[in-house]
């Protein structure tokens, strides 16, 4: 197992840049995941850490060795595609055990590493079965199987759950967590499903548009999203922005939105005047009839423990996560308190958080910008 | 998914199912009358396959393969009569038309020549073509489409039409007459079929086959032997068998180009006709006996090539 350190990575096909200038650093025996809409470049960049790809520019480090330019052979990696790439021409046994034959080991030893590694993954009745006659959860372990029987320095996962149906999917995420947790193996996963990212991961870096918008944990990017991309990709519904403007001063604590004080936690920088916006979290909003900020309601969606009702306000429609119990009549003026401690303010121009208090004991969570 | 229900909207109905059954059966029927015609012919004495009206019941003679795989001079029945006994059948039936076996006839090699030529030039063929439409399939060749259109175009006439510079090339560089020629004639015309047939089959192959077995640690050669071929087998098999086809039946530049120790069977078969007056069961029998590689080699493999012809039509 190794870590991997990226710099400085780039990549452009002709004049499409598909990523650019990524830097992150997936620690050893970490669950990284690059989280991001299709065409963010996150399968570009797996793909060149794989070496599937070559960068057009920056380094890849895996355990301190330069292997920007090496060929995927010589990296000691393991993949798992999307649709699994399982060889339909042999059984399970002979899938899991290709790797080992390029290696060249001796048949003896490949029957006794993939019979240990089917007992892990709990396939070892289906050794000798063709993988064309798999389920979509067996198949999935299959090339698990295939690419944890070698060791190697770390596994990358390009959408390995992306085929499943919902239930298998659930149990899959569980089931990978669970097995990372035994094997404590370096792995980069890459997903568009913000919920795999969310439970699985260790680390995760949301990218968009070949950049990647913020690194930091599930919890540091659900809470402090760093840009409002980041808070619009995370989170369903994904979190409320309301308009205000003027610039904010260091030690600012209060802004003004559509006439109503609001609080915020405290400004740690100086922003000129500009047009801004206030991002709120649905199940950071309460009612409160003494509220300034109002609005009518226009719609609710009730899920069983909570419901998500739709508020129009002056500003557009805000979602607010609010208990089921709540009975509300479409057309009802409500008052909407937020919960001020976890407020975000964002520079609408670049799209990017002000730092305020909730990033002080943040060290990791700062956007990773050019 | 296998929607075979009652309810199908996509399923044929057992109506419809039963006409195209009769017209496939009728199209059969007619498609291999003049086969059995011939292969009956094969087995009729001389006199019996010019006789008018044809006859359908007859009895049946070697004869034709007699003298299809001998040459044979014309005797007096005086010299007939003072050799001794005849040694086999075919002496025998020869004898009763007053000649004596010469010798072998050039049949045996001829054929042996077909099949060296056109399994030769079907291998050939279909190594390139793979090898090439693999290439094409998975990097990105510097102009691509028109290279392949330019694979395409040497299809855009009949082969025939470019025979003179062909012989006078092959007269010039000594490849007239010679197995090595013919294999290289026949490579060139069918490679181009061949490099589009097995682009289309590897093209639909996914390269994440190859892409997991490199980062296994395998080369990319190693990858496209171990992974892209064992899937290519049907593409393979079909674009072998069209090679094979063409090879196996071309006419007019084995005429042409061949004469002597290179000559292929097709036109060896209809120079029997002027040997001792229109033999037409010798012709039959030689091209009876022609059809059968082709036969066994299309029925050993008709699985493939059924799923070849049909191929992307029908996903799994």
């Amino acid at each position: 197992m190794a870590e991997i350190r990226v710099q400085h990575l780039r990549k452009a096909f002709g004049d499409f840049v598909a990523v650019q200038d990524s830097n992150f650093v997936v620690e050893d025996g970490e669950f990284f995941v690059m989280l991001g809409p299709s065409g963010c470049g996150k399968t570009t960049t797996l793909r060149m850490i794989a070496g599937l790809e070559l960068p057009t520019g920056g380094e890849i480090l895996l355990g301190g060795e330069d292997v920007t330019m090496l060929r995927a052979r010589e990296r000691d990696i393991a993949f798992v595609f999307q649709l699994f790439a399982l060889y339909p021409h042999m059984n399970v046994r002979k899938n899991i055990g290709f790797p080992l034959l390029a290696q060249g080991m001796p048949s003896a030893e490949i029957r006794s590493r993939v019979e240990e590694t089917a007992k892990l993954l709990r396939i070892d009745h289906l050794l000798n079965k063709s993988v064309s006659g798999l389920a979509g959860g067996d198949r999935q372990r299959v090339a698990l199987g295939r690419a944890i029987v070698r060791r190697p320095k770390c596994f990358l996962m390009d959408e390995p759950l992306g085929t499943l149906d919902t239930e298998f999917r659930d149990l899959m995420v569980h089931e990978l967590r669970e097995l990372h947790n035994r094997i404590h193996a370096t792995t980069v996963y890459v997903t568009h499903d913000q919920m795999e990212a969310m439970s699985m991961a260790d680390k995760i870096a949301v990218m968009n548009h070949g950049v990647i918008e913020q690194f930091g944990t599930p919890r540091e990017i659900y809470d402090r999203p760093a840009t409002m991309f980041v808070a619009d990709f995370i989170g369903s519904p994904p979190m409320n922005f309301l308009r205000f403007g003027g610039g904010l001063a260091k030690g600012a604590k209060e802004i003004v939105v559509q006439g109503a004080k609001v609080a915020v936690p405290e400004v740690r920088e100086d922003i000129a005047p500009a047009d801004m916006a206030l991002g709120i979290r649905p199940e950071h909003i309460r009612f409160d009839d003494a509220s300034k900020l109002r609005g009518a309601i226009y719609g609710t969606e009730y899920l069983g423990t909570t419901q998500i009702v739709a508020v129009e306000t002056a500003d557009g429609i805000i979602k607010a996560r609010v208990p089921a119990e709540i009975r509300l009549n479409a057309g009802d003026h409500v008052g909407l308190a937020l919960n001020s401690a976890r407020l975000s303010l964002f520079d609408k121009g670049s799209g990017r958080a002000v730092r305020t208090a909730v990033h002080d004991t943040a060290s990791q969570g700062r956007a990773q910008h050019g | 998914m296998s929607l075979t229900t009652a309810h199908s909207v996509v399923a044929p109905s057992a109506g419809s199912k039963r006409i195209a059954g009769a017209i496939i059966i009728a199209y059969a029927l007619i498609s291999i009358v003049p086969l059995l015609w011939i292969f009956a012919t094969s087995f009729k004495t001389p006199p019996d396959s010019i006789a008018y009206p044809p006859k359908i019941v007859f009895q049946p003679s070697i004869e034709g393969y007699c003298n299809l795989f001998t040459t044979r001079t014309r005797q007096t029945p005086e010299y007939i009569n003072s050799l001794g006994p005849a040694t086999g059948f075919c002496d025998e039936t020869v004898r009763k038309r007053n000649m004596v076996i010469a010798g072998p006839s050039n049949f045996l090699p001829r054929f042996v020549n077909s099949l060296i030529i056109a399994f030769g030039s079907t291998f050939c063929a279909v190594f390139l073509g793979t090898l090439s439409a693999y290439g094409f399939s998975r990097f990105k060749v510097p102009l691509a489409d028109d290279l392949l259109f330019f694979i395409l175009s040497t299809r855009f006439m009949p082969p025939i039409a470019v025979a003179i510079p062909i012989y006078l090339m092959y007269r010039e560089l000594g490849l007239s007459d010679t197995a090595l020629g013919m294999i290289l004639l026949y490579t060139a015309v069918n490679v181009s079929l061949a490099v589009w047939l097995l682009k289309g089959f590897i093209d639909e192959i996914p390269r994440e086959y190859e892409e997991a077995a490199m980062i296994d640690g395998y080369t990319r050669l190693q990858a496209f032997w171990r992974t892209v071929l064992p899937q290519a087998t049907t593409g393979i098999a079909a674009t072998a068998i069209f090679c094979l086809i063409f090879a196996w039946n071309e006419y007019a530049f084995a005429a042409l180009l061949t004469s002597g120790t290179a000559q292929t069977a097709p036109p060896f078969i209809p120079t029997i006709i002027g040997e001792g007056g229109q033999d037409w069961p010798a012709v039959a029998a030689g091209t009876t006996i022609f059809l059968v590689p082709i036969l066994v080699f299309t029925i050993l493999l008709r699985k493939q090539l059924l799923r070849g012809i049909t191929f992307g039509a029908v996903r799994k």
